[in-house]
């Protein structure tokens, strides 16, 4: 098991030199009078985050940890190069799949995983987005199992979130350990916001002939992620709408104000692709904007991300990921993918079935953490249980190694402890590919889980990208 | 701005004013019910009524302070209660969050379950402390309003919510004590009088601000006068109404467009202004205060209607 602090020798790895030098000086028992003070900080801020299914208070607290992940400044230039690698793959394939399907007639990804996908779109084949940016911003997970190797746990490109996270927990460490940000060692994060703007704003449509109005759309203050859209929005100066604010007339999208309907450019939605537009997609729905679809393919709005990115981001079509960097991009992909066995193949099935014990199954189109199988957390009963839901629907799952995840240390009950976690960075692709310098340090907070989802349990830290 | 959002700050402003002065009455009515000689009921009866949120209670045979407290300042059904007010305040804000300053959020989201899991006899334990803490609250959220928000149309939507809710409160508390103030109850030296004016002055944060005006001499007119018709009080009809009408000029001169709702509060200015308080006697003060009840009702629904919320 790598231990991100540690290395095997016991001495302190040269990136977490300054946070090991804190940790003693300020000793546990200051560290957790402080880490109490966050939390009233982030409950007074109402950084909150409700969890679906589980019922109970719908403005949680995803529980922060002081001690922050640390990756040094060589580190991040690799891992931010196969970041940006994978991200140009991604968007390469979404134009491509929704135009000549140069890489299935190639063979390289089976046709029936694209056409076949719930989250392709038809109604999008031949519709030219701005730049040809489908995924505007995208959400890379990234594990660590030794000092060498990243891996890639699965692609976010349709509304990654969490991202208010890794601003809010730099704000609170600055606003209370502002002497560890003194020498200038940490890389900063707050240009974030800027830097989508500029994102959004250079992918206005056709139609624009003026500065583009950029606004989130959200589904409203009783979502999850409200606290973030709303805190996004407020970073980056734009209206935060809500379905019913917009409305079509006359080819274009208008918002609802206080001087009559005003035109709206570029919509950076975190709502479902679904949710979009009742009249396209779900005629039942009472959220979306009747008619918006409509305006987008005809060059009138933008919507980030495109309808129908979700195809690129299915658990399935990872798999294929490194062969799209290999096949538009020409390049060797730059950080690797976790073994994985697609059920739908025969000997992958008989594999997986075969080794259920040891084995992660997720759900392709799942995502939080819903719904998986961790063979060696399992009781026999729920794995047959699981084992007859894949035989039903082969297709439907994917399996992978119960992978050994990196450690970092945490403020425990009993001192410092070690905790396995993951990374979440965010990356911009506008007129060019911007990354922030940071990203979220997701948390399994339970010894020895390998869960980091808020939703099961884990937590959030500060990450910290060490200058040169 | 959308409208949605002026919405929003309309009835931020509207709620958090409400709880402000719902706290003020029910001190007054603690306060009442504890002097020599008064009718406890009747106190608590007339904090009821002027409430305009439980006439049910305003008319119950009996009825016992922990009735009107647990409903005006408990009860979550009731949409005017503290409890309510700061519920729907904060509920208001956080859809429009990025319309409020962090200030304003933290003010409005600090402590705002505090009175969740409180029970009436508990309440009225704590009371006073529990009635300092609403206007400390309200007072936090304007004070962050004032000195951290933007003066454009956001800032002038919630001070129009806020204004209005206050001209009305100050209006709901005459048409109930009117009666008080009546010249037939002008009996010189009566002590119960006395309290009962003073209650008036007292519900609106008035007593101290009364005396520099008026040097101390209580009347029925002196008090209906500075009420109505003052222009320095800022709970006045006429202060609310002046400043009404500034800020709908603000937000014409924003927008460039006139609305009928700067008709309504011009033409009230003026009627203020003209009026003697001899003369509001003499036509009734009773119809006088109706009137205005009405019109700032009315009011209300004619600045959502010009600005499509």
């Amino acid at each position: 098991m790598f231990s991100e602090m540690y290395a095997d020798s016991g001495s302190v790895r040269a990136p977490y030199e300054k946070v090991a030098e804190w940790v003693a000086a300020a000793g546990v028992d200051l560290l957790k009078l402080r880490q109490n003070e966050a939390e009233a900080i982030f409950r007074k801020i109402g950084i909150t985050f409700a969890v679906y299914g589980e019922g109970g208070d719908p403005e949680r607290l995803i529980p922060f940890d002081l001690i922050p992940r640390v990756f040094g400044a060589s580190e991040w230039r690799r891992l931010s190069r196969g970041i940006k690698q994978r991200t140009r793959a991604l968007n390469a394939f979404l134009y491509d799949v929704y135009h000549r399907g140069e890489i299935l007639r190639a063979g390289v990804i089976p046709e029936e995983l694209v056409y076949r996908n719930a989250a392709f779109l038809p109604d999008m084949i031949g519709v030219d987005p701005p730049g040809r940016v489908y995924s505007h911003i995208v959400g890379v997970d990234i594990v660590r199992t030794d000092g060498d190797s990243f891996q890639v746990l699965e692609d976010n490109c349709r509304t990654p979130s969490g991202v208010s996270y890794m601003l809010e927990n730099r704000e609170i460490m600055m606003r209370m350990f502002p002497q560890l940000f003194h020498a200038g060692i940490v890389e900063a994060v707050d240009s974030y916001p800027v830097q989508l703007k500029r994102t959004l704003e250079e992918v206005a449509p056709i139609k624009c002939d003026d500065d583009p109005t950029v606004v989130l759309l959200t589904p409203g203050s009783l979502n999850s992620a409200y606290y973030e859209h709303s805190f996004l929005a407020d970073l980056m100066g734009i209206e935060l709408v809500e379905p019913q604010d917009l409305f079509i007339q006359n080819g274009l999208c208008w918002m609802r104000t206080t001087r009559g309907p005003h035109r709206v450019d570029v919509i950076y939605r975190r709502i479902d692709d679904t949710y979009i537009d009742p009249l396209a997609f779900k005629p039942d729905s009472l959220l979306g904007v009747p008619g918006l679809f409509n305006v987008y393919r005809s060059g009138g709005v933008t919507l980030c991300s495109a309808p129908g990115s979700g195809v690129a981001d299915d658990k399935a079509i990872y798999v294929f990921v490194p062969d799209m960097i290999k096949f538009y991009l020409g390049e060797k992909p730059l950080l690797d993918n976790v073994p994985t066995w697609r059920c739908a193949a025969a000997d992958d099935l008989s594999y997986v079935l075969s080794n259920l014990k040891d084995l992660v199954v997720k759900r392709v189109h799942g995502s939080g953490g819903y719904g998986m199988l961790i063979g060696p957390h399992a009781t026999k009963k729920e794995i047959d249980a699981f084992r007859a839901k894949i035989k039903a629907n082969p297709g439907e799952f994917i399996a992978q190694p119960t992978l050994d995840l990196s450690t970092a240390p945490i403020l425990g009950g009993d001192g410092i402890e070690q905790r396995h976690v993951d990374f979440r960075p965010y990356c911009l692709v506008g007129k060019e590919i911007r990354l922030t310098p940071g990203g979220l340090t997701r948390v399994a907070l339970k010894k020895g889980s390998l869960v980091v989802n808020s939703s099961q349990g884990g937590g959030v830290k500060d990450t910290w990208i060490l200058a040169d | 701005m959308l409208s949605r959002t002026a919405d929003n700050m309309f009835w931020m402003g509207r709620y958090m004013e409400r709880a402000d002065a719902t706290a003020r009455l029910i001190e007054m009515g603690y306060r009442m019910a504890m002097l020599p000689g008064s009718n406890e009921m009747d106190e608590w009866r007339s904090v009821a009524a002027a409430s305009g949120s439980a006439p049910d209670i305003a008319e119950a045979k009996s009825l016992k302070a922990g009735d009107v407290v647990g409903r005006l300042l408990l009860d979550s059904e009731n949409l005017s209660s503290i409890r309510s007010c700061l519920t729907s305040a904060r509920a208001n804000g956080r859809a429009i969050r990025t319309a409020l300053t962090q200030d304003m959020w933290e003010a409005l989201n600090d402590g705002w379950r505090q009175l969740g899991q409180m029970d009436a006899e508990t309440a009225l334990r704590n009371l006073p402390s529990l009635l300092e803490w609403t206007k400390n609250r309200t007072a936090a959220f304007r004070g962050a309003s004032e000195i951290s928000l933007l003066r454009n149309d956001g800032y002038f939507f919630l001070r129009l919510g806020g204004l209005i809710e206050r001209a009305d409160m100050t209006l709901r508390l005459l048409d109930v004590k009117y009666y008080v103030l009546l010249p037939e109850t002008d009996v010189v030296g009566g002590g119960r009088d006395y309290h009962q004016w003073t209650s008036v002055l007292r519900a609106t944060s008035a007593l101290r601000a009364y005396h520099h005006v008026y040097r101390g001499d209580y009347s029925p007119w002196g008090i209906a006068d500075f009420l109505i018709l003052n222009a320095i009080f800022p709970r006045s009809l006429n202060f609310c109404y002046r400043s009404i009408a500034h800020y709908l000029d603000e937000i014409d001169k924003l927008y460039g467009e006139t609305h009928p709702c700067q008709r309504t509060a011009r033409d009230m200015v003026a009627r203020l202004e003209s009026l003697g308080i001899e003369q509001l006697f003499q036509n009734g003060l009773h119809e006088f205060v109706s009137e205005a009840i009405e019109t700032t009702r009315r009011l209300g629904g004619e600045i959502s209607r010009a600005y499509h919320f």
